[in-house]
């Protein structure tokens, strides 16, 4: 999405090109157009544009590519940091958003 | 009518439950053996949704179970999953009902579906549909394909305060315990010890809260795009000060009353701003963790600041008679 973009250098999008066998499956589920075909090869358009949603690295069959998968979302990082502390953990109930 | 009070119903949390298809094998319209075959979530308004954008294309609609899950989250949470669409497709017997050997997935659930392990659990290929229902039938008239345009997420105006409904039932909780936290503290000073000061100047506290609020849940969303900041918390502080402004002008009796008002209203609104993360579709995990950390701390001293400013010059006003 051109029209909204987030913070640079900070997506843990790993890309290996020679394990890639050039299949599309990533442009096809990426929804932010981040790859395309290059000579027969993935490449990493936007690297910037990844919202690690995971579905790259999941539809890859022959792992070229890695992403720690996760939600972009405040409240669900802040109940993952409070539910490691030992006694508030048990009075915040673990509710997100998507809930 | 009704229905759209139900709707709204939905998106407010209320009865959720309520909210959920049956997994299973639906038929729309009169499908037979040769019409495609659609996964989706078990979600009752995108069940309707694709009922409505498929009105006058026949097709099978293969439910899986997401607890209610719309289609995007539920493949965060990992309940539309490649095991679980595979069941769904044996479960319901699909292969007699049909002579093709193919089921569109719905593009947002690939985070959590393989598409290309699915014919090895179940016999059906997964083939990627767009990432909006409305574009469905184009999509199959094509033969399948999708254009680059469909397979990209978007987040139009009307996306953004829908989702910030979302945002006003989650915080809830978080609004009734600043109602009761602002009373208390103005309780302790502000008030000037009666009753009828208290209620002002709880009021006032809270004016503060909820103007954080709506600016961070809704301003901020509205113009997403127009700050020169990335950082969502950056966003709510830029507009939390203007808001802050405007309130301490209009509101606040001397100078540090209204710096407090200040302070407290761009913390509030870079708080509910960064909650805000949650709803938008191209936040990165990485990249909210990290503003997090550079930004709650910088939260916390705003709020910190304001409340001292406060509750100090009503006691120096106390102490000096
Ligand atoms: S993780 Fe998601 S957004 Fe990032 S590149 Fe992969 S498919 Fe695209
Ligand atoms: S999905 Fe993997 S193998 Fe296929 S084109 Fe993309 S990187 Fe290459």
């Amino acid at each position: 999405m051109k029209k909204f973009r987030y913070l640079e250098n900070t997506v843990t999008l790993c890309y290996n090109e020679n394990m890639c066998i050039g299949c599309g499956n990533c442009v096809i589920v990426c929804p932010h157009r981040v790859f395309s075909i290059e000579n027969g090869k993935a490449a990493v358009m936007d690297h910037d544009g990844c919202m690690e949603c995971g579905a790259c690295s999941l539809n890859c069959p022959s792992e070229a590519l890695f992403v720690r998968p996760g939600v972009g979302c405040a409240q669900a990082i802040l109940h993952g940091w409070i539910s490691k502390v030992p006694f508030l953990g048990r009075i915040f109930s673990p509710d997100s958003c998507c809930s | 009518m009704r229905d759209k009070a139900a709707n709204l119903g939905v998106r407010l949390g209320i009865n959720r439950d309520h909210y959920r298809i049956p997994p299973g094998l639906y038929a729309l319209g009169d499908p037979d053996g040769n019409s495609p075959v659609l996964a989706t979530c078990n979600y009752k308004l995108t069940f309707d949704i694709v009922r409505r954008e498929m009105k006058i294309h026949s097709c099978w609609i293969l439910v899986v179970e997401t607890y209610g899950i719309n289609v995007w989250c539920a493949a965060g949470k990992k309940s539309f999953s490649t095991e679980e669409t595979a069941r769904r497709v044996k479960e319901s017997g699909l292969s007699k009902v049909v002579n093709h050997r193919t089921i569109i997935i719905p593009q947002l659930a690939a985070p959590s579906v393989a598409g290309h392990k699915l014919k090895g659990l179940c016999g059906f290929k997964g083939v990627f549909g767009p990432v909006r229902v409305r574009d469905l039938p184009e999509f199959i008239d094509n033969g399948m394909k999708a254009t680059p345009e469909m397979r990209e997420v978007d987040f139009p105006l009307s996306k953004r305060l829908d989702v910030a409904m979302v945002e006003v039932m989650g915080a809830r909780k978080f609004m009734a315990w600043s109602v009761l936290i602002c009373f208390v503290l103005a309780a302790l000073g502000p008030g000037g010890f009666a009753l009828h000061g208290i209620v002002w100047s709880g009021l006032g506290a809270f004016g503060v809260v909820a103007s954080g609020f709506i600016t961070g849940t809704f301003i901020v969303p509205l113009i997403l795009h127009l700050f020169p900041a990335r950082a969502f918390a950056a966003k709510g502080l830029m507009a939390g000060s203007a808001a802050g402004l405007i309130l301490a002008i209009t509101f606040a009796r001397n100078l540090p009353e209204g710096l407090s008002a200040m302070a407290g209203t761009a913390a509030m609104t870079s708080w509910f701003a960064m909650h805000y993360t949650g709803s938008t579709p191209f936040t990165s995990l990485s990249g909210v963790d990290r503003e997090m950390k550079i930004y709650m701390p910088v939260q916390g001293l705003l709020i910190a600041a304001a409340v001292l400013t406060w509750m100090g010059w009503a006691w120096l006003g106390i102490i000096r008679g």
